[in-house]
Order: structure tokens, then C-alpha cells, then sequence
């Protein structure tokens, strides 16, 4: 039986290519599903940031996973608007992505704190202390800054809250 | 002009500044002054590419003549690309391509609010996007300007001499031309002038702020648009242009 429930469920077995912990469903770029009839579907997706190298592969699970699940025809369409936010994240995938070494956004974007450059304290994913410090703004990906924690003296990635 | 073809002309002419632009920033991956500034710079390239590549991609498609994004980024010559010519110019030491960042961020976070306002959507989509992104660089490169101009006396020195070289290429930020007279009236693209006021109010708090001085009476230097560049950009193209040059078919 072909749902849009069906299909979000298959969606949420696609892990995300750089954090595998979390699906793309947890990440929340998946936007709309629509059967357009019984072998045709059209996935809607948007881009956590604009120049993620990860959507490319996103992109080809997505189609990957319909395909071999019964559908002939995958249309997937990118939009903008309106913009990922990290406020889309699930929580049981933040705490996913603490479990596995990064620091989940700790703000909602709706404070703003995080454009003023003074973020909410960090708390450390390892120790869970929150002696926390910022080293760097950018970090490996285009979604996380690099944070270390002063008490257990690691250092963390932090998924940036925008 | 038909309002498709100013369409084509100002979406191309975003999209060039920001590959650009973002061609340029690469060009300090692994060689960044230690590494989180490695990181920062990749990573804002990154973003800037990513908007690039959006708007080449729906410039192509307003064209409707079979050319996709990668044509237009690999397969013209610097005479037409229609970038500001402040995107090409070359890195030189830290605190010029700081300083080059901040001039531009401040002037893109302006234009992509406005932007985002369009009564084109997708031009409206990708500027919601850049707004987020935008507001992290600028963070990033006002920090800098901040620590440059207040810093020792060689980075401050630095940071002058940057500035003074860099100056004359803003003016053609507030160019406008016959495509954006056309798209304004229509409600699609950004009257430019509407916030250069308030951009120069901002430019010059900063710099006040770092202890550097605005060059006065400056001639500004002009010709992007029409695609007369500095000497940089043919450079900055026979490198990124390189292998689809080599191997046309070459695809990703």
C-alpha cells in the first residue's frame, strides 16, 4: 500500500551522508512527498546550506530508495523558500547527535542570539559540562562550529543554529 | 530589452559576482593564516558557490537556449562576465581579502534582504537562503576588520593600505543599468540605490570603529558590467576554467 506516511517511513531509513546517526528525515530537508499516481512521485527537498555538498548524494539515495521500492518514475525537486532551519531537527535526533559526539543547536533561531556572536552556553556531548568555549566560528562541514570544552578539555562540533 | 532577457542579464550578473567571488576565497584553501581560518574560508566559499550555482542554474533556464549553469560558468571569457570587479580582485595579504569581505558582505546582506521581497520567487528563495548564510560571514569578516585595525601597528598598517586599495572598486556596488531600470518597475529586481545610504552609514561606523580611515575623493573605477576587468580576472578564469576547457564533455 502506497501512503505518503509509507513513504516518509522508507525516507527515514535514508541516513545522512555526513552524520549517519541521524536520517534525512530527522535532518528535515525533506519538505513534501506527493503521488502523482501509482508509479510516479515527486519529493520535495531543501538544502541545509547552499553549497552542501551532501544534497547531491541525498538527492541520489532518495531516488535510489523509491526505485527499488516500487516506484518507475522520481521527480525531486529542490526549493528555497522557506529556508532549513536548524530548528527543524527533531529532538530525537539531537539527542542522537549528542550521543554521537555532537553538540545539537542548543538556541531556536527565533531568539537571534545567534547572530549577535554570543551564543547560549554549549553544553560538552561528552561530559555535559557546560565550561564550554568557541574556537572557531566554521568547522568541518558547513553546518557545524568548533567548540572544546574547558573542563574535560575535548574538542566538539557544535551543529550551528541558523 | 524584453523583461526575460533583463531577467537572464541580472540573475547571470549575481550569479557571476558570486563565483567569482567565491572562485577567489578558494584559492586560501590550505593556506589560511592557521587553521580555523582555513576552515571559515572554505566554508563560506562553499555557501557563496551554492548561491552562484542557483542563481547560474535559473539564469540558464530564464535563457531557454539549451545552456545550463556549467556553460555559463566555464564556457565564457572574462568579456562576459559582468561581475563587479571588487569579486576579482586578488587576495594579497589577510587583511585585504578581510577587508574585500566585509565591504561585500555588508553591501550582499542588504541587497539579498531587498531581494527576498521580489515578486520573483525563486530569486525570493534564493535570497532567503543567502540572508541566513550572509549574516554568519559578515560576523566573521566585520570581526576581523575589527582585530586588523585595532591589532598591532603592521596589521593596522595593513588593513589601511588594503582599504585604500579597495575603495575605488564600491562604486560600482549602486550601478544600475537599462535591465534593472526595467526589472525594478516590474517589482523583481533590487533598486540598489534605496540602501546605499544606509550601506555607507554602516561601512563607515566600522571602519571608525577599527581606527581606519576612508580614502577621500576616490575615482571609482568602473567597467564590470560591461565586462572591462582588472587583470585578475582572466587569471582567476584560466584556472577555473581549466578542465572543462581541456575535456568539454567532461561531466561530473
Amino acid at each position: 500500500m502506497k501512503s505518503v506516511e509509507h513513504i516518509f517511513n522508507l525516507l527515514s531509513e535514508i541516513p545522512d551522508p555526513e552524520i549517519p546517526v541521524i536520517s534525512i528525515i530527522d535532518l528535515g530537508v525533506i519538505r513534501e512527498v506527493k503521488l502523482v499516481d501509482d508509479k510516479t512521485i515527486e519529493v520535495k527537498i531543501t538544502p541545509t546550506y547552499s553549497g552542501c555538498p551532501a544534497m547531491k548524494q541525498m538527492e541520489d539515495d532518495v531516488r535510489k530508495k523509491l526505485l527499488e521500492n516500487g516506484f518507475d518514475k522520481v521527480i525531486i525537486n529542490t526549493v528555497y523558500n522557506p529556508p532549513w532551519s536548524s530548528d527543524w531537527i527533531n529532538q530525537e535526533a539531537r539527542l542522537k547527535l549528542q550521543e554521537y559526539g555532537i553538540a545539537p543547536p542548543e538556541e531556536n533561531t527565533t531568539d537571534k542570539s545567534f547572530l549577535t556572536g554570543k551564543p547560549k552556553t554549549v553544553t560538552c556531548p561528552r561530559c555535559k559540562s557546560k565550561n564550554t568555549i568557541m574556537i572557531s566560528q566554521f568547522g568541518s562541514t558547513a553546518c557545524k562550529a568548533l567548540h572544546q570544552c574547558k573542563d574535560c578539555l575535548e574538542a566538539f562540533d557544535y551543529f550551528k543554529c541558523i | 530589452m524584453t523583461t526575460q532577457e533583463a531577467l537572464f542579464k541580472y540573475t547571470l550578473r549575481l550569479g557571476d559576482n558570486s563565483i567569482i567571488l567565491a572562485q577567489r576565497l578558494c584559492e586560501w584553501t590550505s593556506k589560511g593564516p592557521f587553521l580555523e581560518e582555513d576552515l571559515a574560508l572554505t566554508n563560506i566559499a562553499l555557501d557563496i558557490f551554492g548561491r552562484g550555482k542557483s542563481l547560474l542554474e535559473y539564469a540558464a533556464r530564464v535563457e531557454n537556449k539549451g545552456r545550463n549553469e556549467d556553460h555559463l560558468a566555464f564556457h565564457r571569457t572574462d568579456r562576459q562576465f559582468t561581475n563587479n570587479l571588487i569579486c576579482e580582485q586578488d587576495n594579497g595579504d589577510y587583511a585585504k581579502s578581510m577587508i574585500r569581505q566585509a565591504l561585500i558582505d555588508c553591501f550582499d546582506l542588504m541587497l539579498y534582504t531587498e531581494l527576498s521581497k521580489s515578486k520573483d520567487e525563486t530569486l525570493v528563495g534564493i535570497a532567503a537562503k543567502s540572508i541566513k548564510e550572509i549574516t554568519y560571514h559578515k560576523r566573521h569578516s566585520f570581526s576581523w576588520v575589527d582585530r586588523f585595525g585595532n591589532g598591532t601597528e603592521e596589521s593596522h598598517e595593513r588593513a589601511q593600505k588594503a582599504l585604500n586599495e579597495l575603495w575605488r572598486f564600491t562604486g560600482e556596488f549602486f550601478e544600475m543599468e537599462e535591465a534593472d531600470e526595467l526589472l525594478i518597475k516590474e517589482g523583481i529586481a533590487v533598486d540598489v540605490k534605496s540602501f546605499q545610504a544606509k550601506w555607507e552609514e554602516e561601512i563607515k561606523a566600522l571602519f571608525l570603529k577599527a581606527n581606519l580611515t576612508l580614502p577621500e575623493n576616490v575615482f571609482m573605477q568602473t567597467g564590470g558590467r560591461k565586462g572591462i576587468h582588472t587583470e585578475h580576472l582572466a587569471y582567476l578564469l584560466a584556472e577555473m576554467q581549466a578542465l572543462p576547457r581541456m575535456y568539454p564533455d567532461a561531466k561530473w
